[in-house]
Parts: C-alpha cells; structure tokens; sequence
C-alpha cells in the first residue's frame, strides 16, 4: 500500500524534451514509474526516450489512459501548463518548477481544488512510493520499500529523513516534498490525512521549516484526526528574524511562524519532535519502539 | 523586492489611491525646488530608505521653512539611516520626499497581503494605525478587519463597505476607500506584489481618506513580467553581499558566526545551521547553492562565504538530488585550487553521484576533511572551528 501513486500509476510528463525533464525522465523510467508519454507543445508526433509526444495533455490523456503529469515547463508557463492537466482529466499533478509567481498560484490552486484535482509542488521534489514508481526528482536508490510516510516543505531534508529511516531498516510507504512556496497546492494536513487512512503506513515524519502556520495548522489536525506516532523536525530554529519591509506578514500570522511556536504546537499535539535533522530516524525508534 | 515609499505612491497615483502631493529630491537644491513648487508654508520631508521605523530614527520631520527643507536634505543625504529595522550599519539614504503636510484627524491602518492559511489575497484593515500596528495584531487581533479575496470573482463591492462600516467610516469617506480598496487590489494583481502596506490611512481634519505612507514589496519570481516595476530596483538598499549572491542565483544571508556553510536547499541549510549551534559552534551564514549549481557557482559560493573575514572553517553539506555530487566535488577542487584556501573545509556528499564526488575530493590533496553524514559533519566542523583538529 501507498498514497497517490503505487506500480500501475500511468504518468506523462509536460515539458518532457527539455534538458532537465529528460534526464529526470530516464531515472524516473530506470526506477519502474509507468512513464507513458510526454507533452511538448509542437513536437506531437515525435518519439523521445522511446515514448510517444503529443501536443496536448488531452491528446495524450486519450491515447495513454494517464492519470498523473509531472511538469518541469518553465515558470512563466506553468499556470497554464497545470491548468491544462487539471482541465483535460489529469488527477494527480506535480509540479517540480520553483519560481512560480505567487499571483498565478492563487488562481491555480483554487481552479484545482474546484476540479478536484490533487496537485503537489511546485517548487518540490515530488513523490516516490518506493520500490514501485517516483514521479521527482529525488535519488531513487536512498529509498527502502516500509511502514514510514514522510512529508516535507524541504526537499533536501526530505532525502536526510529518507535516509535515516532508510538506514535503521524502517523504509517508507510514500514519500512527499510539498514544496516551500507560499501557495503549495498540497498541505501537510491533505498528506497527513492520506497517511492517517493508508493501513500500511505505521508511523509519519514531518519535516517543517519557519514562516507560515501550516505547522501550526497541522498540529491541530493531528490533535484530533492522527491516531499513528508522529516525528517532527522544524528547520530554522537559529535562523535570525528575517528583514522585512513592513508588518503585515508578521500582522496575518498574529505573531506565529517561528521555530519554536512550531515545535511547542506539534508537541501540545502530542508529536514527538526532535531538535536535530540526524535525529528523525532515531525519534521514530524512539516513538514506535522499532 | 522593496521599493522606495516614493515610488510606492508613484504607482498609487497610477491606480489612482489617493496619497499627499509630493516629489523626491536628491540634492539640496532639488529639495528646494521641489518644496517651492508645493507652494505651501508646511512640508514633510522623510528620507528614502527600505525600512521602517523612520519616524523615531529622525528620518521623517515636519517643517516650516524652505531652509529647514534643505537643512534636512543636507543632513541626510549621503547619510545612512539607522532604524530598528536595519542593522547597525543603517541603510543609505540616496532621496529624501519632500510632500505637503496633512493635518490628521484619525491614523488607520490598511495592508494586503497573501495569507499562506486561506491562500487567498487578504485586504486587512484597522482604526488603530500608526506605529503600534503590530502590537495591535499581537494583543487584540480581532481589532485587524480581513477582507479575503476570492481569485476568480475578484474583489466584491461589499467586502470594501464591510471594511468602511468596521472602520466606522461616514458615507462620502466610504465611497473614497472603495476606490483605495479597489486602486490597491488591482495594482496588486497588475505588478505582482507580495506586500502593500499603508501606515497610516489618515482621515484628514477635512475629513478625507488619504495614504501618508506607502510600503510594497514585489515578487521576485514575477520580475520577468514587470519590466518597470524591476527599473525600480535600488541596489544601494540590497546587502552588497546578498546581491552579489543573488546575481548567481546564490541566496546567502550573513549571521556572526565563524563556519562557513554551503548548502543546497534552503531547509536543509537551516538545518545545517540548526546542528552546528547543537554542537556548540556558530554558522558564519546560510547559503543556499540551489538545484543546479555547476563548479562556477560553487566557486562563486566560495568567494562570497570567504569574504566574510571571521570564517575559520567552511561545512559543505550537499544532498544530490537534481544536483550531482561529483560536479560538486569538481567545482570544490577548482575553488580551493585557484583560490588557495587555506581553512579547513568539511565536505559531506550524499545522494545522486555521491560515491564519484567523494573519490574526486579523496584524490586530491588539499585541505579537505570528509564526513560520512550530517552529524558527523557538524560535529568536524565545530571542532575544526575551535582549533581541535
């Protein structure tokens, strides 16, 4: 069991001949994802790392039967880009581009939540259900098919909690970076709900950083909704207050947003946290007595 | 990116918000001109820099004669502001604004910003503006009225007369800020800001809405696309090192410690920082190299992190996953090569190609000692940085 993608998800990718999408494309393929083809808009027709191109999402929606898109397009061209999946029968879109303007995301992320459509990034390095498919940008090998879920606003510190629950023998069911922009189209609490119901997954890291509330946030939810062991790391606890211009980011978080708000929420909810990034595979020892 | 209070209200003009007559000047001569041609006896002058808390630093006055305007252009500019928002060093002040004075009756507050919570564009307005705004928001939020903005509909007219009734506005003064309500949210939109902030809105002894101060702050990601919002830009504001940094597509903020760090992803590198103060040592700064840094860049990285004179060891932490570690190590050996660096450096590699990275720094004979993973990393270079090894 998984969350979101397992062996027989069908993927396509959306800026698929560019440098970058190719050659996360091959370790994708190499890793056992179900890449069935690409979009890049004027080379339909073509043939690219032995896959069919199309023109258009929906062209390759019909001829594939793909149900999730991972997109590396250009930042100025994502908006439309993810619009064009969620609007042409695409469930599952990551978006691994970062630079997206925070204008278009608004838009995006509603239009998605109306069509009902999961989107994870931008600005992330994917998801990965080991053992089975990845749909990012991480290095596939550090993953162990296990009992861990492990979300993060981080991508880097996703691999470091990877690694760890790679290196005790735990392994992971799924593994989500849902990116540090300010507009992520997936939250912690989306991921920590499909967690929460996946039967195969018996423990969850959360790796967070400062700024924001969706720690906060998710400290609630897991209060009242996660029964399994969580671990939580917040990066950024000697990071210095950041300059700013004016009030009014401090004036929408009513004063929250540092690392140790964070940790004193998730720890009033009852998450086990840990100070150090070394120290996420030996909380979840610790938390589940593995 | 910030722009200067004088050409915020250059673009509230445009969208037509209503704010005071008034010019930057940046001589003393040009602040003369600009006052007489105000053709008022009572001016403001404030000076131009990306900060607030000008007010109390001396920055802002208000005076009565067109020798007091320049004696405050004299005194200045050229000068550097120091405010409880800048560092110790203050920031420079290269304009001052020189506008007419407005007799205040009443001090709001209006800001918009993204709320990360609702994901929505949210317009906050409260009846106490003026420099305590932040305490407000702390100890009595529900005094912050919030319009959220739906990103398909757009703004409705009720949401501006909600705000005008909590702010206890009169009729005529209702239909002024739904024009403010409007001008802000569009110009929002049209120049892709990620901050406006007015404080205060004033309610003039006339009995007018005016904005006598003006902050924005623009997305970065969206400066492609706003080509004269970017000929805006005042470097002489940005850290010298920060921007330097950023012409490499290097984010780099400097702290006072004494270990360098280089680090790809910005969690990861507050991580790093994180550990290094567990261990009992003191990063010297955060550096985020980014996803696709080449040996350049990590050269660059370099420059930038030894500029800083109290750096005694440098910790590369690299975690591949578009980045490969051996076009990292490459870029490591280049760097110390030719620059001859002569402090420790500590070198953790891991994911994509870690195992090349590592034999490539092995086979080098340079001052570089390798760490197997992050704790063992942190923990070589805070005793590095102390002289234990």
């Amino acid at each position: 069991m998984s969350i979101l993608i397992d062996k027989n998800t069908k993927v396509i990718c959306q800026g698929f001949t560019g440098g970058q999408a190719t050659q996360h494309c091959i370790q994708c393929i190499d890793y056992g994802t179900q890449l069935v083809g690409g979009v890049t808009p004027g080379k339909g027709g073509q043939t690219h790392l032995e896959l069919p191109v199309f023109n258009s999402v929906k062209e390759a929606v019909d001829t594939t039967g793909a149900t999730a898109s991972l997109i590396f397009v250009p930042a100025r061209f994502c908006k439309a880009s993810i619009l064009e999946a969620a609007e042409s029968g695409i469930s599952l879109i990551v978006c691994i581009t970062e630079g997206i303007p925070t204008i278009d995301m608004l838009e995006v992320k509603a239009r998605c939540d109306d069509l009902g459509v999961r989107l994870i990034g931008p600005n992330c390095p994917g998801i990965i259900t080991p053992g089975e498919s990845k749909m990012g940008i991480m290095p596939g090998d550090i993953h162990l098919p296990g009992k861990v879920g492990i979300i993060s606003r981080s991508g880097t510190l996703t691999y470091e909690a990877v690694k760890q629950t790679s290196d005790l023998g735990f392994g992971q069911t799924s593994c989500i970076g849902i990116g540090g922009d300010p507009i992520p189209g997936t939250s912690f609490i989306d991921v920590l709900d499909l967690f929460e119901k996946d039967d195969s997954t018996e423990a969850i890291v959360m790796v967070g950083e400062i700024g924001g509330t969706a720690e906060e946030s998710a400290a609630e939810f897991i209060k009242s909704n996660v029964s399994k062991p969580v671990v939580s790391y917040i990066a950024g606890v000697t990071a210095p207050p950041g300059k700013r211009m004016g009030h009014a980011g401090a004036i929408i978080a009513g004063g929250k947003g540092t690392a140790d708000d964070k940790f004193k929420a998730l720890e009033a909810a009852g998450v086990h946290t840990v100070k150090s990034p070394a120290d996420i595979g030996k909380g979840i020892a610790e938390i589940t007595g593995w | 990116m910030n722009l200067h209070e004088y050409q915020a209200k250059q673009l509230f003009r445009e969208y037509e918000i209503s704010v005071s007559e008034g010019l930057p000047a940046s001589s003393s001569e040009e602040a003369e001109r600009v006052a007489k041609s105000l053709d008022v006896d009572k001016w403001v002058v404030k000076a131009q820099v990306h900060a607030g808390g000008r007010g109390k630093a001396g920055g802002v006055e208000v005076v009565e004669s067109i020798q007091q305007v320049k004696d405050f252009a004299d005194k200045w500019l050229g000068q550097k502001l120091v405010t409880f928002q800048t560092d110790e060093k203050g920031q420079l002040v290269s304009q001052i604004l020189i506008e007419t004075c407005t007799s205040i009756d009443q001090e709001l507050y209006l800001g918009a910003v993204i709320d990360r919570a609702s994901q929505r564009l949210v317009v906050m307005a409260s009846t106490e503006g003026g420099v305590n705004i932040e305490e407000v928001a702390e100890e009595t939020p529900e005094k912050i009225y919030k319009a959220e903005i739906d990103p398909i509909e757009g703004p409705k007219e009720s949401q501006a007369d909600e705000l005008s009734k909590n702010l206890g506005l009169n009729e005529i003064q209702s239909v002024q800020f739904r024009a403010i309500f409007n001008g802000l949210i569009k110009l929002f939109l049209e120049k892709d800001l990620s901050l406006v902030e007015v404080n205060p809105l004033v309610i003039t002894e006339s009995g007018d809405l005016i904005c006598l101060d003006a902050k924005i702050n623009v997305d970065s990601n969206a400066l492609y696309r706003q080509e004269e919002v970017e000929q805006l830009r005042d470097p002489s504001q940005e850290d010298e090192r920060e921007a330097k940094a950023a012409e490499w597509d290097l984010s780099y903020v400097a702290l006072d410690g004494n270990i360098g760090c280089m680090v790809n992803g910005a969690g990861l590198a507050m991580g790093t920082m994180d550990i290094i103060k567990l261990h009992g040592g003191e990063p010297a700064n955060f550096l985020d190299v980014g996803g696709t840094a080449d040996s350049k860049r990590v050269a660059e990285a370099f420059k930038i992190i030894l500029s800083d004179e109290n750096v005694n060891t440098v910790l590369i932490n690299i975690f591949g996953g578009i980045v490969r570690c051996d076009v990292i190590a490459d870029g490591i050996v280049e760097a110390l090569t030719v620059m001859g660096v002569s402090v420790p450096v500590v070198v953790r590699l891991e994911g994509n190609s870690a195992k090349e990275g590592l034999s490539i720094l092995e086979e080098c004979e340079l001052n570089i000692i390798p760490a197997s993973n992050l704790e063992e990393a942190a923990s070589l270079a805070v005793k590095a940085s102390k002289g234990e090894i």
